[in-house]
């Protein structure tokens, strides 16, 4: 067992090291596509780090991401950068605590509407802000640093994410988080804090998001609520994060990379039809692969044995609507 | 017991060997060939909540603008001879990473001769970075900001071609400062603002403007986007004591305040209304807008541009509007007649868009360190034409007729 752990982590240190050397090789539209790509895979892999095990479907994504965009767009001038970055992360955790013990006890379809407002409730706050002090709702960032320099940055970002994710999966506190996602009345019985544990990992994955969104905002020059409040970040999130599937290490990653290549392909060979192709493509992979990539990859290739932790094909979507016919 | 890891080690298998191969596959850039055509490229908001403006200010005019090369047989080189537009379009949906990819896109890899900017201030700003990095020439027409002169500098290849939000307000409040002294109205103000981009830059120049012309504000209020009910406030603003009414509204509110104010027979003797008011359904066939004021504007004895209305009308099927339509078309016009001068080398053409002259659809046109300076800061609809009335001295300009003349109902 651990001659294979570490031929894993072989293959995946030779992969991140071909990655990180990937922007002198390549040209600066690629440059400009293994942002979106890291960027997606490391808010997939965070939204799976809470939303996979607890099954509580987040749709704040964009609400921790535009908070991260909005601080280095109001601070970038008076702090150094790496300080901008942990303002950052301070002021999104702030907010996932306050809002993790106000919300988490919410169960199921009112946790999502819950977060589907709080994205909207920040945007309004942010405008109210900048409409009533500041006078001005834009602003600017000027950095001087290049794509690259962003590209690393997420780089780094991404593989922290999934090594915090593989290291919950095989710790205590990973499978407090299963059984709280099965069963919240027999996790009390074992004596599992449920309280304390969701709201730890929903903060971590919440700062994890918003560090992505501070990165990530040089590359737009120009800030406003509108812009860093995008609902449809939160959407594409979620679905990468199922289609890959949200209970595997690798799961949102499978997920992230084919629908980002997707999206980016379809809109450069067939901008006027984008959303009709998407559409139908949604409703073909819920055929085809019910229970996201990751599952359907171990099913094919990984003769992997039935675990009886888990609940192997099934995703968290369906099992999601399995609770809710109960 | 834990999961084995055997497990996890075919998906990281498959993720690795997708992302190889996708990398791989990409489309690597293509050689340099013979020139057959001239490649001009644009990522435009053709969906999402940004399309509405684009679709009117931006996308006709590219469209009328390429079919007319292509009636001329293609775009004049120096040498004489002319070369065909093919054109690559995308659609940003509306979204700022998505335009800052696409032209990233049409730059590194489909290599474009030119790039048409995007709509919208906060998008023009977003991929300015870019046209800069990659050395294009950035048109920016639908973009208010008045920091235009500090991104000339930060941007050299840069034009800004819509002016800056104390430039309008300016020209309002030098109106209404006339008006007074004419005593035609009193200096009390009604001020309502959507708060998004538009409505609070202008509304925060408007403030300073009106408090250095002495003009008294009673009422100003902002509201959110997508506000349907505009009675509350019209209501409040008919209760004050002002003689003028001014909104920084988006073009659903600039159609519910005006008929809100109809309704309520609120007949202020200036009534100013933001984005909208220059779109030729607000005021072309209806005389209820008579007199109704607000941004841009046209000079209606200016053949060239009479000539440009009707070929947009016959090419779209609908008018342009009376604000930005013009000037886009007007700053195509100017890069076309730029190549035609110094040809497709991106530096020599950025530097003739800056210095030189040129005869388009405004009439002689010629940018002032990168900006377009020569604007109808605010215009009124007279029978059944959106004109231009400020600034006053400028040729062509009609006088304001106030007070404006109640609603018809």
């Amino acid at each position: 067992m651990n001659g294979r752990l570490a031929l894993v982590f072989a293959v995946a240190l030779v992969a991140l090291a071909a990655l990180a050397f990937a922007p002198f090789y390549l040209g600066r539209y690629q440059i400009g596509l293994l942002i979106g790509l890291t960027g997606y895979v490391t808010l997939a892999s965070a939204w799976a780090l809470f939303s996979g095990p607890t099954r509580y479907v987040s749709l704040a994504t964009v609400a921790f991401f535009g908070i991260g965009a909005y601080t280095v767009a109001a601070l970038n001038e008076v702090l150094p950068y790496p300080l901008v970055l942990a303002a950052a992360a301070a002021i999104g955790l702030a907010v996932a605590l306050v809002v993790g013990l106000s919300t988490l006890r919410l169960a199921g379809v009112y946790f999502v509407i819950f977060t589907f407002g709080l994205a909207e409730l920040v945007r309004q706050l942010v405008t109210w802000y900048e409409v009533n002090v500041t006078g001005t709702l834009g602003r600017y960032i000027f950095m001087s640093f290049g794509p690259e320099q962003i590209y690393w940055q997420l780089l780094a970002l991404m593989t922290i994410t999934l090594l915090i994710s593989w290291w919950i999966g095989r710790n205590r506190l990973g499978l407090a988080l299963k059984v709280i996602g099965d069963d919240e009345v027999v996790a009390t019985h074992c004596g599992i804090d449920i309280a304390r544990t969701k709201l730890a990992l929903f903060a971590l994955s919440a700062v994890i998001i918003t560090l992505v969104g501070a990165i990530q905002a040089p590359r737009w020059t120009y800030v406003e609520p509108g812009i860093v409040f995008n609902p449809t970040l939160s959407f594409l999130t979620l679905i990468m994060a199922l289609l890959g599937g949200a209970n595997r290490l690798w799961g949102p990653a499978l997920g992230a990379v084919p629908l980002f290549l997707l999206f980016e392909w379809l809109s450069a060979r067939f901008p006027d039809h984008y959303s009709i192709i998407l559409g139908l493509l949604f409703i073909l992979i819920v055929f085809v692969l019910p229970g996201g990539v990751a599952a359907f990859a171990e099913r094919t290739f990984g003769q992997r044995k039935p675990d009886p932790q888990t609940y192997g094909a099934e995703s968290a979507l369906s099992r999601d609507t399995a609770d809710a016919r109960r | 017991m834990l999961e084995p890891i055997g497990g996890r080690r075919a998906p990281f298998l498959l993720l690795s060997t997708i992302a190889l191969a996708a990398l791989a596959i990409w489309p690597a850039d293509s050689a340099a060939q013979e020139r057959s055509s001239v490649k001009i490229g644009y990522a435009v908001s053709k969906t999402g909540v940004n399309a509405g403006g684009a679709g009117i200010t931006t996308i006709p005019n590219y469209q009328l603008w390429i079919d007319n090369v292509k009636k001329a047989g293609g775009l004049e080189m120096p040498d004489g001879s002319r070369l065909p537009i093919e054109l690559i379009e995308y659609d940003d949906r509306s979204s700022a990473e998505e335009v800052v990819r696409a032209v990233e896109r049409l730059a590194a890899q489909d290599e474009v001769d030119f790039i048409l900017p995007p709509w919208g201030t906060g998008f023009n700003l977003a991929v300015a970075p870019l046209f800069d990095r990659y050395g294009y020439p950035q048109l920016a027409v639908s973009a208010v900001t008045d920091k235009a002169p500090d991104f000339v500098e930060r941007w050299p290849r840069s034009f800004w071609f819509l002016g800056g939000g104390a430039d309008y307000t300016d020209a309002l409040a030098n109106l209404l400062v006339n008006a007074r002294e004419a005593g035609t109205i009193g200096d009390k103000v009604a001020m309502v603002s959507v708060a998004d981009g538009f409505g609070i830059d202008l509304v925060t120049a408007a403030r300073e403007s009106f408090a250095e012309a002495d003009i008294e504000v009673v009422y100003d209020k902002t509201y959110p986007v997508g506000t349907t009910d505009f009675s509350p406030m019209v209501n409040e603003a008919s209760g004050t004591e002002a003689d003028s009414f001014v909104a920084f509204s988006y073009p659903p509110d600039t159609f519910a305040l005006t008929q809100q104010a109809q309704v309520s027979g609120y007949n202020p003797k200036v009534f100013y209304l933001g984005v909208g008011v220059g779109f030729p359904a607000y005021g072309e066939e209806n005389p209820a807008a008579e007199g109704v004021m607000s941004l841009g504007g046209i000079d209606p004895t200016n053949e060239a541009n009479r000539d440009y209305r009707r070929r947009h009308h016959e090419l779209t099927g609908q008018g342009p509007d009376y604000w930005g339509s013009v000037i886009t078309y007007a700053s195509l016009e100017m890069l076309q007649e730029a190549i035609k001068r110094v040809g497709l080398d991106r530096e020599a053409v950025s530097r003739e868009l800056s210095t030189g002259t040129f005869q388009t659809v405004l009439g002689e046109t010629k940018l002032e360190n990168n900006q377009l300076r020569n604007l109808w800061w605010a215009g009124q609809w007279q029978n059944g034409v959106f004109v231009g009335i400020a600034p006053p001295d400028r040729p062509g300009a009609a006088t304001p007729r106030l007070p404006k003349t109640p609603w018809k109902n």
